[in-house]
């Protein structure tokens, strides 16, 4: 990781690049309650080129709140490195003042009060208004989605996305890769690529499994400015084992670092002289790519949802990282000359709903994906008196909130709930309506399971899923986070090899430790194996929370974690 | 669709001749190893191994060798019960000394090729192959 002035200074030794990043001082402005539009959207056009970034916005058309992790480890090389901060070393890495609008939007800490203060983010016709804004600058500025668009409210979930695949195309985006897009059934993803989405659907580490040929263009050439400009996507490597295999069983990813330095080649040779990977491997894989892989200018990561005010330079190649649910658009303009990139002007830009006005005509059409379900969506369900937020490697309020449901819902022991980094989170106080229990739960395969289980297989499931996330070789970690649990307490040692890390598992009612022989009750939900039955967790929820009426969350301090 | 290892798909190129390992007990790597090389030391460099660092499917892992100058590619899964995997032989025709195949493996361990040169010599590479459960991504 690079400070903003060894940013610069960076720039400047490699061959006279030159760079600006970060959020200017609008910071302030905003303490000062004077934070307005021009604030947010005042960057001097540079360069020849310009590119939009926006990833992993979860279907979230409407503003919502989203609080960042405080648990965020890294492991291996990147101990202590963007985007493995958080909180107050992230204020004190980015110059951040304490109870600004930077430090609400990037940081978990006094985040209900800082909501109160700044309002909901995110809003595709916010979004829309910055992009507009934008190509007023720089009318062929390209718009380019990191995927994991199609997925994640009520309405993506009634549609198919469809109402999501409407309003990019809307958006005029140039191009997209992919993730949970694929946990539509590859049925309706090749329907949707083939007859109704208006961009490339890009994906150059996408195999059949039979013959090991490509199934979607692994790039796309653009001319602006003059200059060519290859976009190569990459699709989340792990889909057949993070997420259900029989959903598209004959796909086969892959990191495929090879075939990556391939492609880079052959658009070089085709005459990019800009090369940009829009990529959902998830940060630390995307970093060790580049180190790998020569001839990337920026890759525009995805999948981790990292928001980072600035470039993360890696051999060199610059690493964006544009956040998640629709809260931040990157703007990079770049300068490219003689078949090189010369300059980057970067600049994260947090879309505050109450600050940007809405561009009508996409409220329009939000409204109209929207009024179908609008009486499903509004209708509230109960009150809360806790922070609701996903976020956090071993726990955050919602799952634990869905950990209890799962446990009183359905009689079981032991809950387990994936840890899956997307969902909006709720204010103490506030109303949960269907829609926000559909932000933390909706897709496609959400039956929640009961079963029985050992102690020993409980084990071996917890010690796969950290080394997903704790192995110190990024090209084996699957970039979600830890496994909840509810019901069950364990210590966890990170830097012990798997199969050693998990400690001390405790049954939480008796505080007897858990017997590796013993069978214990176990629900949960989000199963990747075919034929798993059960309720919707959304309705297991929403029954939890019609009968409690208001819930609370006790904070969780049943995870020991050692060695972080 | 399951492979066993009996019913693998070869894919060697050009005019090399494939020869599965038989099925039965083996002897351990170490042994396995030994008796390919006949004991002589075996260095690294010129042998590739591309296969997933995660199995999307532990029953059939695609693996590719390549060796140019190769006359023989041992290819072993170190941590199944039967280690041998598979032996590519290269003809004097042989258009290239690369082969394909898809392997079973029964857990998280290293897959291993060790590679006989037309000179004489032996290289060999590892990489290890993780088999995981699966589920809680994104």
């Amino acid at each position: 990781m690079i400070s903003r002035r060894h940013f610069m200074q960076a720039g400047m030794a490699a061959s006279a690049l030159y760079g600006a990043s970060g959020f200017g001082n609008w910071g302030r402005l905003a303490a000062q309650q004077v934070l307005t539009q021009d604030d947010l959207l005042n960057f001097e056009t540079s360069g020849n080129v310009t590119l939009m970034h926006i990833t992993d916005i979860h279907a979230q058309l409407m503003p919502t709140f989203f609080r960042e992790p405080e648990i965020n480890i890294g492991v291996g090389d990147v101990i202590g490195k963007p985007p493995h901060v958080t909180g107050a070393d992230f204020r004190k890495l980015y110059n951040i003042e304490s109870g600004s609008p930077a430090d609400y939007a990037l940081t978990y800490d006094d985040f209900t009060a800082l909501a109160g203060t700044y309002g909901r983010m995110g809003g595709i016709d916010r979004v829309s208004t910055v992009i507009k804004s934008i190509r007023a600058d720089r009318e062929d500025a390209l718009l380019l989605d990191g995927g994991d668009t199609w997925q994640g409210s009520l309405t993506a979930l009634r549609t198919n996305g469809q109402d999501m695949v409407n309003i990019f195309n809307a958006l005029k985006t140039d191009a997209m890769t992919s993730h949970w897009e694929f946990t539509l059934g590859i049925d309706r993803v090749m329907e949707i690529v083939e007859n109704e989405l208006n961009f490339p659907f890009l994906g150059a580490n996408i195999f059949d499994t039979e013959w090991d040929e490509r199934v979607f263009e692994p790039y796309q050439m653009f001319e602006r400015g003059g200059v060519q400009i290859a976009v190569i996507g990459q699709a989340f490597p792990y889909m057949p084992i993070a997420n259900p295999k029989w959903m598209f069983p004959e796909l086969s990813f892959g990191v495929r670092q090879e075939n990556m330095a391939a492609i880079v080649q052959e658009v070089r040779d085709a005459g990019a002289e800009l090369v940009v990977l829009l990529s959902h491997n998830g940060f630390d894989v995307d970093r060790k790519l580049a180190a790998n892989v020569d001839g990337i200018d920026i890759i525009l990561t995805g999948h981790t949802h990292d928001a980072l005010p600035e470039p993360v330079l890696v051999n060199k190649t610059y690493l964006i990282a544009s956040g998640s649910h629709g809260k931040f658009l990157t703007r990079l303009d770049l300068d490219v000359r003689d078949g090189e990139m010369k300059g980057i002007n970067h600049r994260l830009i947090p879309i505050f709903s109450d600050v940007i006005a809405p561009d009508r005509e996409m409220t329009a059409l939000v409204e109209a994906e929207r009024a179908p379900y609008q009486a499903e969506l509004s209708e509230v369900i109960g009150k809360t008196d806790s922070l609701l937020y996903r976020r956090g490697n071993f726990n955050g309020t919602w799952d634990d909130l869905i950990c209890n449901a799962l446990i009183e819902e359905r009689e079981a022991d032991i809950a387990l709930s994936p840890g899956f980094r997307w969902g909006a989170s709720v204010l103490p106080g506030a109303d949960i309506t269907r829609e926000d229990i559909f932000n933390a739960t909706a897709m496609s395969y959400p039956e929640a399971y009961r079963s029985e289980m050992t102690g020993e297989t409980l084990h071996i499931i917890l010690e796969d899923v950290a080394d997903n996330l704790f192995n110190p070789d990024p090209y084996y970690q699957q970039g979600g986070d830890m496994v909840r649990v509810g019901g069950m307490g364990y210590r966890i040692d990170i830097n012990k090899p798997q199969g050693k890390r998990i400690t001390e598992m405790t049954l939480l009612k008796t505080g007897e430790l858990i017997d590796p022989a013993k069978t214990y009750v176990v629900a949960g939900w989000a199963s990747v194996n075919e034929g798993t039955e059960g309720p919707a967790i959304w309705d297991v929820v929403e029954n939890f929370i019609k009968r409690k009426g208001t819930v609370s969350v006790d904070p969780n301090t049943s995870v020991k974690v050692v060695g972080a | 669709m399951k492979f066993t290892r009996r019913e693998t798909m070869l894919m060697a190129l050009g005019a090399t001749a494939a020869t599965m390992l038989p099925g039965r007990a083996m002897a351990d790597v170490d042994e396995k190893v030994a008796e390919f090389t006949g004991g002589a030391e075996i260095g690294e460099g010129g042998l590739t191994l591309t296969a997933p660092e995660i199995a999307e499917n532990g029953n059939t892992v695609p693996i590719e060798v390549s060796a140019p100058g190769a006359v023989s590619i041992m290819v072993l899964a170190t941590g199944n019960p039967t280690p041998g995997a598979a032996v590519f032989n290269f003809g004097p025709l042989a258009g290239a000394q690369s082969a394909s195949t898809r392997i079973r493996l029964a857990k998280t361990q290293n897959v291993m090729a060790v590679a006989k040169m037309a000179d004489g010599s032996f290289v060999q590479v590892s990489q290890e192959v993780k088999v995981t459960i699966g589920g809680c991504g994104g």
